[in-house]
């Protein structure tokens, strides 16, 4: 085992996976273990982040609850922080509605989780210096707002073109501590985000076919672009976007 | 709530079909304007006036404006 060769090990790195407690972050999390990391995981909802917790491969994990909507919480959440050598930013909600209809109300909801708490926890990690020399941050962005502009996403996309673009001042910013910071932007993956009753599972069907690789993503497609990102084998990558998307950005 | 308040505000969300066309029997799903867009209009006006989250399936299942109208008072 010791002669095989392997970049994208995560052994002796110590990961923060924000939204651990259902689909991407959760997938994320469980993999990152398996490539030997130590985990630090937050979600709102402390029975499903516990699931995850235990399926985590591996000793020594943590689990840290916490809504990174309310900003004293991300505060708290970095001070239970050591040091980390990546993060993966996962925690994030959808919103399906017209441009008519997306008062300030329904904006701030989206932007504040999606956006401002993402924004703030890479501040807060980087000025504590919690994110270590040679860390690695992981966006979990999107497709929408980017290369896709689908009617009723409006503000889930411009929450994702934002986290995109302040994704790239970051990495520039950052490279004097040699901490890169990438995002990756899925296409539609299955997971509950997705399955929360606004389109139809036939509408979802048929939106799936729209896609070259003639599926919808799995969460595992995206963790296996995570891993790469975090891991060694990408350190001279940053400020890029990795499109997981099945080719429907071609 | 009230149907015929309803209706107006389900008109309101097409732009070629003028309101006249939109009765309480409408098959609103047959006219030539529908689209994936108008359902989510319908969805979030429904969110926003009657408090009401109905889901796709709500307007997949309903035929007539009427039979959504009997939706959202079911569950409003």
């Amino acid at each position: 085992m010791s002669t095989c060769y392997n970049p994208f090990t995560l052994e002796g790195k110590t990961i923060l996976v924000t939204g651990a407690s259902s689909g991407i972050g959760r997938q994320i999390a469980i993999d990152c273990s398996k490539m030997g990391a130590n985990l630090i995981i937050s979600g709102r909802d402390e029975i499903r982040l516990n699931e995850t917790l235990s399926n985590l491969a591996g000793e020594g994990h943590v689990a840290l609850t916490a809504d990174l909507s309310d900003m004293s919480q991300i505060e708290n959440l970095v001070s239970q922080i050591a040091g980390i050598d990546g993060a993966v930013l996962s925690a994030g909600r959808g919103l399906t509605r017209p441009v008519q209809f997306s008062s300030p109300d329904k904006m701030n909801e989206v932007f504040q989780i999606n956006f401002f708490s993402t924004a703030e926890l890479i501040r807060l990690l980087y000025k504590s210096k919690k994110a270590k020399k040679n860390a690695s941050i992981v966006i979990i962005d999107s497709i929408a707002g980017i290369t896709d502009v689908s009617p009723g996403t409006s503000v889930y996309g411009a929450t994702k073109a934002a986290l995109n673009s302040f994704s790239k001042y970051c990495a520039l910013e950052f490279a004097v501590r040699k901490i890169r910071v990438n995002c990756i932007c899925p296409g539609m993956i299955e997971t509950p985000l997705i399955h929360r009753g606004t389109l139809t599972e036939e509408q979802l069907q048929e939106d799936a076919k729209r896609y070259p690789c003639g599926r919808y993503g799995r969460p595992e497609d995206v963790s296996n672009g995570a891993i790469y990102l975090l891991s060694d084998a990408s350190s001279w990558v940053t400020g890029t976007s990795l499109f997981i998307d099945g080719g429907i950005s071609i | 709530m009230e149907l015929n308040d309803f209706i107006k505000k389900f008109a309101e969300q097409f732009e070629e079909t003028a309101p006249e066309e939109i009765q309480a029997s409408t098959e609103f799903k047959s006219l030539e304007e529908w689209s994936s867009l108008t359902s989510l209009s319908i969805l979030a006006m429904v969110d926003d006036e009657y408090d009401v989250a109905l889901k796709g399936d709500d307007i997949k299942n309903a035929v007539t404006v009427e039979d959504l109208f009997n939706k959202v008072a079911s569950k409003a």
